[in-house]
């Protein structure tokens, strides 16, 4: 067999092998996403009814609480960056982290400090390799967020929240991680977790006379065990829409990393029969022309 | 006379819901019952059982941790980042 046949056939086979993979991941990521995207649905109600009692407890009372007042000088800001553990997702991560990069750079040419607070492996070792320093670290859980996950970040940039900005506590928070939009779109979204703006179904105004409403035991010790936990679902929301996000993602690059493996498989194949077809007929006119010589000896 | 429509929801899923007659939990200040055309409230929920009586009478228990209950217009919700029937 020829030389470049050998290529040939060596490459096709190469390219079968990849899209066996490609081809294997694309499912199992197809697969999760609708997993995924059930959990987000199922944590809806919870995060629903959690914004409801917050945007209650706003319009009803006018408390002051120190996670709804804006400071007077934010002098440092924290990023919660959301990435996975696993790339192959095509520009899942990078578009995060872009995304992240121009926050930073919008915060600092405000005058602000900027700490950050990374989930997921990518994130980690993106800032490892450029020898960057971050606050805080998780990994290992962003293919299947829990709740438990999300009270833990929520817990430790509460804590940063609440402490003085000269011990290195931060006066406003951003998560940034991308929301999934739909099988094909997911968009990395920026989110202001803290100092806190209740934004979705404040005060929806109605003809009827709002009710007095019951505080127990009264407005303010409401609202502060209750706004913990709407930091908490909101975070818990982005893990769970993220994680969505990147088997969507997946999904996206395999199924294009098997139709480009599929071509190549054709391109080789074709390249390989004109190879064949051509040491064939150099063959014959390798005989011909022998036998030509040997009628010329006699 | 009117039915409560209570759910009863955790962080990751919604438990229970359905139409019942009669609420019973205990809030930090001690237990209250919710009948149907309670006032508006919102509650901290202390740790326990949450019960719920259906209009046939049956009850539904919950368990529910860190919690509030929310009552507006009939419309119960208890909200528990854990909360399991039993």
């Amino acid at each position: 067999m020829g030389a470049q046949l050998r290529v040939y056939r060596q490459k096709i086979k190469s390219a079968q092998t990849t899209k066996k993979i490609t081809k294997a991941m694309e499912l199992i990521a197809a697969s999760r996403i609708q997993k995924a995207q059930a959990r987000v649905a199922a944590s809806t109600p919870y995060s629903r009814a959690i914004t409801r009692a917050v945007s209650a407890v706003a319009t009803h009372s006018n408390v002051a609480h120190v996670l709804t007042t804006e400071p007077e000088r934010i002098e440092r800001a924290a990023v919660v960056i959301l990435t996975s553990d696993r790339g192959l997702a095509g520009a899942f991560n990078s578009q995060v982290l872009r995304e992240a990069e121009q926050l930073t750079e919008l915060l600092r040419s405000e005058g602000k400090e900027v700490s950050y607070f990374l989930v997921g492996r990518k994130a980690v070792g993106y800032f490892a390799f450029r020898r960057r320093e971050s606050e805080q670290q998780w990994t290992g859980s962003s293919e299947s967020p829990d709740f438990e996950l999300a009270k833990e970040i929520s817990d430790t940039v509460l804590e940063a929240f609440l402490r003085d900005a000269t011990d290195g506590g931060v006066d406003e928070i951003f998560v940034v991680y991308n929301r999934f939009v739909s099988m094909m779109t997911q968009t990395p979204s920026v989110v202001r977790l803290l100092p806190l703006e209740v934004v979705e179904g404040v005060a929806e105004p109605t003809t009827e006379v709002e009710p007095l409403y019951e505080f127990e035991p009264d407005a303010e010790t409401v609202l502060d065990s209750l706004l913990p936990v709407y930091i908490e679902s909101r975070i818990f929301n982005a893990l769970l829409q993220s994680s969505a996000a990147k088997h969507a993602a997946t999904q996206k690059a395999m199924k294009s990393a098997s139709d480009n493996a599929d071509k190549l498989i054709t391109d080789y194949t074709r390249l390989a029969n004109n190879a064949r077809q051509a040491e064939i007929t150099q063959q014959i006119s390798e005989i011909v022309g022998g036998a030509d010589a040997l009628v010329a000896a006699k | 006379m009117a039915a409560l429509n209570v759910s009863v929801v955790s962080a990751d899923r919604e438990i229970w819901s359905g139409e019942a007659s009669m609420v019973v939990a205990r809030t930090v200040e001690g237990q209250i019952g919710i009948l149907p055309g309670h006032e508006p409230m919102l509650a901290v929920l202390a740790s326990g059982e949450v019960r719920v009586t259906l209009a046939g009478g049956e009850k539904v228990t919950a368990n529910a941790e860190d919690g509030f209950l929310s009552v507006q217009s009939n419309v119960v919700q208890i909200v528990a980042s854990r909360a399991t029937l039993n």
